[in-house]
């Protein structure tokens, strides 16, 4: 990419695209990866509440996947994802495995 | 739900703020903005002090904020949104502006108990139409883990390192929920992400009343805790049934727990996952520890005589 001159940048660099981070892809960091395992779910949506990344794709109030150009890889997702009957939802499975 | 405070409705609404903001992985304080966002009904301009979510969430020539948004210094958010508030104000008074927005301020503990406090309470006192939202991590995380007045006692920091000398942080942690309810402001209270229905009514009854409120919320930091990138959820949760963390509300000068836990859990298993209190575990550090408990006790037992008087 490149760099913005002076000349090209807004007054006071005043950023007039709100959202605009969205063009920031943020999946590369991630380490491990969540997989979900659609038979397990439930659709409570606690992994969409609690994704510090908004990484959790919801259509109609259901659980659809997970947007991996922007999903870290935290975990926080598997970690309270309550599954059925004890069987989790989701995995959290080592990138390039 | 009556509230409409349910998930599936919830999943409905835009989110605020977007993904491909440069928090690290497992952060708490993006969960705790999207919450407050996702219960905040009204159009909404927020002011940011300096702190991780400020520099995290507006790297050059991105934002991950879908409103009006404005970068302040350390010490000055409530100031700067005070100044908008009187704007607006003025210009509706003068019939150049219409409607019914909503004025808030972002802050870490850092911006907030230490750096933006003159400016908060010097806010808070003029009685400004705004709901400062702190974001308590419990140290100066973005510049490295510098010890604040947010800092639990006993907490390995960078300038207050647990050795021979002292056993982390020695001085007891700052209750600014209270310092901000004695300030006689209408609505002063504390909210985890993990109870986040209890979160979201907490803003949204803020949002409902005219003057200057304050919300105080946990948000874990891994890096800074020296705990692990999937536990933010876990360890707030921890901290509010251990009553590390109380979830209540100080409406008008009355004292209401919103939240009591069924089972009240020693702080050792809030402590546990957190390497920040490593050094707490050994043995010459037992008594500290009692203390510690002691302290949350007493707290507790406290709160719940304020909030059983009204």
């Amino acid at each position: 990419m490149k760099l913005k001159g002076w000349k090209d940048l807004t007054p006071g660099s005043v950023i007039l695209e709100g959202g605009n981070a969205v063009q920031f892809k943020t999946g590369s960091w991630r380490a491990f990866r969540p997989v979900w395992k659609k038979e397990n779910c439930i659709h409570c949506l606690f992994c969409w509440i609690y994704c510090p990344d908004m990484a959790v794709n919801v259509k109609d109030g259901k659980m659809m996947d997970f947007n991996y150009d922007y999903c870290k890889g935290c975990g926080i997702c598997a970690l309270e994802c309550p599954g059925k009957k004890g069987q989790t939802a989701i995995e959290m499975v080592e990138e390039g495995k | 739900m009556a509230t409409g405070l349910t998930l599936k409705e919830l999943s409905k609404k835009e989110e605020l703020l977007t993904h491909g903001h440069r928090m690290c992985a497992g952060c708490g304080a993006p969960i705790a903005v999207k919450m407050v966002l996702l219960a905040t009904d009204y159009p909404v301009i927020a002011a940011n002090a300096t702190g991780c979510l400020e520099v995290s969430t507006c790297i050059s020539e991105y934002t991950a904020w879908k409103i009006p948004w404005i970068h302040t210094a350390f010490e000055n958010a409530a100031a700067t949104i005070s100044g908008v508030e009187t704007m607006f104000r003025s210009l509706k008074k003068q019939g150049k502006i219409d409607g019914n927005v909503k004025f808030m301020a972002f802050g870490g503990d850092g911006g907030t108990y230490d750096i933006g406090l003159q400016s908060l309470s010097g806010a808070m006192e003029r009685g400004h139409d705004m709901l400062y939202v702190c974001y308590d991590n419990g140290a100066y995380m973005n510049t490295g883990i510098q010890r604040s007045s947010a800092t639990p006692m006993g907490a390995d920091t960078t300038t207050c390192p647990a050795g021979s000398i002292i056993p982390g942080k020695p001085q007891k942690r700052k209750n600014l929920t209270k310092i901000m309810a004695a300030h006689n402001i209408p609505f002063s209270a504390q909210a985890s992400p993990s109870h986040w229905t209890d979160l979201m009514k907490k803003v949204k009854k803020a949002h409902e009343i005219k003057g200057p409120k304050f919300l105080n919320i946990i948000a874990p930091c891994n890096r800074g805790w020296r705990s692990k990138t999937n536990d933010a959820i876990m360890l707030s949760r921890l901290a509010v049934n251990t009553c590390y963390w109380p979830l209540y509300e100080i409406e008008d000068g009355v004292t209401k727990i919103t939240y009591t836990p069924k089972e009240k859990k020693p702080l050792v298993d809030f402590m546990k996952p957190q390497g920040r209190f490593k050094h707490l575990f050994a043995p010459e550090n037992a008594e500290l520890m009692k203390i510690l408990q002691e302290q949350v006790d007493s707290d507790w037992e406290k709160l719940k005589r304020e909030s059983e008087c009204g």
